[in-house]
């Protein structure tokens, strides 16, 4: 089953004085359970494109289809709602609240959902156990690793239960064993629990652990591979 | 979902601990220096308001309708035992004085000079006035007494001394003439020079007696338990008295010395204000730095699907808990202090202390405990807040969730 479904996307940036073609006329179908890395140099269009399917951004043209939902007909407020109960985050670098606990951050998520204290409580700490932060879940963010905060933002992307997960360049900011630890966390998470993960990389280490490779160039796929 | 709001925003005040105390301290100090002013000022004005009070006139006198307009000795009334007991019922008032007062012409010797010639309960009017109090030389008047009390530089200008029989003649009342002989009993030292040239007192049997007008007053003086009721009553007492009385309150009697008092508040409203726009232009200014330096913070919050109303919600209470936490720690300080000031006035020494008596007025700073001495504060901190978190609100509503994230 498709969970994403993007029609001739395109984005242009008319703000300054010439035009910039960020991403042109993108088609692309993302499947439940897929494991993708988006890659391309810098400027070819990842963020953006990225931004858009994460209803975080408006399309210059095209659809996105997410589920039963053309994300371009939400109306601003009715997007924040969608984004919080159907997609998970996890961005660069500086992800969590500053004065919540790794707990409370996870939390957060269910907060905002209307979860009640139970669920919240048993699910933030199972969720940080799965990423291997069982034992520092009232550490807050500037007590914890660059690679652990990035792990805490995973946990919080799952917290909602939502259709798949966006990470932008995820590792950018990460040494190379906190970067394979937390890819590792992803990876099996998409393995034992079917979680739809989608994320920008530079980094090659991180594109071979990706099941599915598409590569941007100037705002275009120019190659789409499936791994067996 | 608002316990954690409020969570939330508590941590983040505390995130720049020093910048937060910095704007927490100018509210605080603002706040001290600010119902200390408000309250010295109000100590002060019911000061002069009682010395007017106390002096004369009362908080609030009924007259004739007609009496205020044509001071004439034809607008009297009897203050029958119903008009009595209506102004008695009312039970925020604690005195009834009568008294009959007007114009006349004094003689002693070869020389005649105009006064005013009150006719006064001595005992009730001595509760007042504290008249006896000002009796330099000779005796006070007692019920049944005959004489009369003189303020002293009249007593000079007529060459009256104690003993001396003094002639009056005026107009009595409907037309009848007033005449009669007055021994002089007392000489009277006011503090304030002006009546000391023209007060004359005699029980209030001998001027009905004199004036003709038999158990009649030119105004019954009221005073109340407290300066705050004065309005109200005036209202109760205009309903329920009709307009065959008018009722006056000390203020109208007396617009020389309201207006003193609304000039020098308002002078305290500038410097207040003044103040106060100092400390919301700080308290503005780290608003700004904390919405600045969290741009990004506030983007991931909106991304991961934090209504920006809720998000409002949560800079609001930032800046509220700021201004509460200000007012608190201030009243912790000026609550006690105005406490402690109220009890005990401030005594004044030297050339300013001559002043104060020169006026009659005991001296002293004095401090008063009006509730808009603190109220005033509490809404002035909320209504600076409530201005300042315009600009958190606005920001948020209109930041941009993907330039915020690439910040
Ligand atoms: N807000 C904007 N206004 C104008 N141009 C923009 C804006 N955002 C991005 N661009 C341009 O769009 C193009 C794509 O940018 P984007 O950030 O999506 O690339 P990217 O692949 O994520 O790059 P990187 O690997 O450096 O993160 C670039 O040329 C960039 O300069
Ligand atoms: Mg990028």
């Amino acid at each position: 089953m498709n969970v994403i479904e993007v029609k001739k996307l395109t984005k242009t940036y008319n703000d300054s004085e010439v035009k910039v073609h960020a991403v042109q006329g993108i088609d692309l179908e993302i499947q439940e359970g897929e494991f993708t890395a988006i890659v391309g140099p810098s400027g070819c269009g990842k963020t953006t494109f990225l931004n858009m399917l994460g209803g975080l951004d408006q399309p210059t043209e095209g659809n996105i289809r997410i589920g039963d939902t053309m994300v371009h007909d939400l109306k601003p407020s009715e997007l924040i709602d969608f984004r919080l109960h159907n997609i998970g985050f996890v961005f660069q670098a500086y992800n969590l609240i500053p004065v919540l606990t790794a707990k409370e951050n996870v939390e957060f998520i269910m907060q905002l959902q209307g979860k009640s204290k139970e669920e919240r409580d048993k699910r933030a700490i199972s969720l940080l156990t799965e990423v291997g932060l069982g034992d520092r879940v009232d550490a807050r963010p500037s007590r914890l690793s660059g690679g652990q905060q990035q792990r805490v933002a995973v946990a919080r992307a799952l917290a909602s239960k939502p259709k798949f997960v966006l990470a932008d360049e995820p590792t950018a900011n990460l040494d190379s064993t906190s970067t394979e630890t937390l890819l590792d966390i992803m990876e099996k998470l998409n393995r034992e629990e079917n979680i739809t993960f989608i994320f920008s990389t530079h980094d090659a280490r991180v594109v071979n652990k990706a099941r599915r490779v598409i590569q941007l160039e100037d705002g275009k796929i120019i190659k789409d591979e499936r791994k067996a | 979902m608002s316990n954690s709001e409020t969570k939330l925003a508590w941590r983040n005040i505390w995130r720049n601990k020093r910048r937060t105390l910095i704007t927490v301290a100018s509210i605080f100090f603002g706040v001290i220096l600010s119902t200390l002013m408000t309250s010295m000022q109000d100590g002060t004005y019911s000061k002069m308001i009682d010395n007017v009070v106390s002096f004369y006139s009362g908080y609030v006198q009924i007259h004739h309708p007609d009496y205020w307009e044509t001071k004439s000795i034809d607008d009297l009334f009897v203050p029958t035992d119903s008009l009595i007991d209506i102004v008695a019922d009312n039970k925020d008032i604690d005195l009834i004085i009568p008294r009959m007062e007007s114009f006349s012409l004094m003689s002693y010797g070869n020389s005649t000079k105009g006064a005013m010639l009150i006719g006064v309960d001595p005992a009730k009017e001595n509760e007042l006035t504290r008249l006896s109090h000002w009796v330099s030389k000779g005796k006070y008047l007692n019920k049944d007494d005959d004489g009369i009390l003189m303020a002293v530089n009249l007593a000079k200008a007529l060459n009256v001394d104690l003993g001396d029989t003094l002639a009056l003649i005026s107009q009595g009342h409907h037309g009848y003439s007033a005449a009669g002989l007055f021994p002089v009993v007392g000489i009277l030292e006011f503090p304030f020079p002006a009546m000391n040239n023209f007060g004359t007192y005699i029980t209030i049997d001998k001027a009905r007696e004199f004036f003709s007008a038999p158990g009649m007053v030119t105004s019954l003086v009221l005073t109340v338990d407290d300066y705050d009721d004065v309005y109200p009553i005036k209202h109760e007492l205009e309903t329920s008295l009709g307009d065959q009385y008018s009722v006056m309150t000390w203020d109208e009697m007396d617009p020389v010395t309201k207006q003193m008092i609304e000039g020098d508040k308002g002078q305290g409203i500038i410097m207040k204000g003044i103040l106060y726009i100092l400390i919301g232009f700080g308290v503005f200014s780290t608003v700004i730095m904390m919405i600045a330096e969290r741009r990004k913070e506030l983007g991931v919050m909106i991304a991961v699907g934090m209504n920006k109303l809720k998000l409002a919600k949560v800079l609001f209470y930032e800046t509220m808990l700021i201004g509460i936490v200000g007012v608190v720690s201030g009243f912790a300080v000026s609550v006690p202090l105005i406490w402690f000031l109220v009890k005990s006035p401030i005594p004044l020494t030297g050339e300013v202390a001559d002043v104060y008596e020169q006026f009659g007025m005991e001296p002293a700073i004095y401090f008063g405990n009006d509730t808009m001495v603190f109220g005033g504060q509490i809404l002035i901190v909320f209504a600076i807040t409530l201005l300042v978190s315009i600009y958190p609100l606005s920001k948020i509503l209109r930041l941009q969730v993907t330039k915020a994230l690439r910040s």
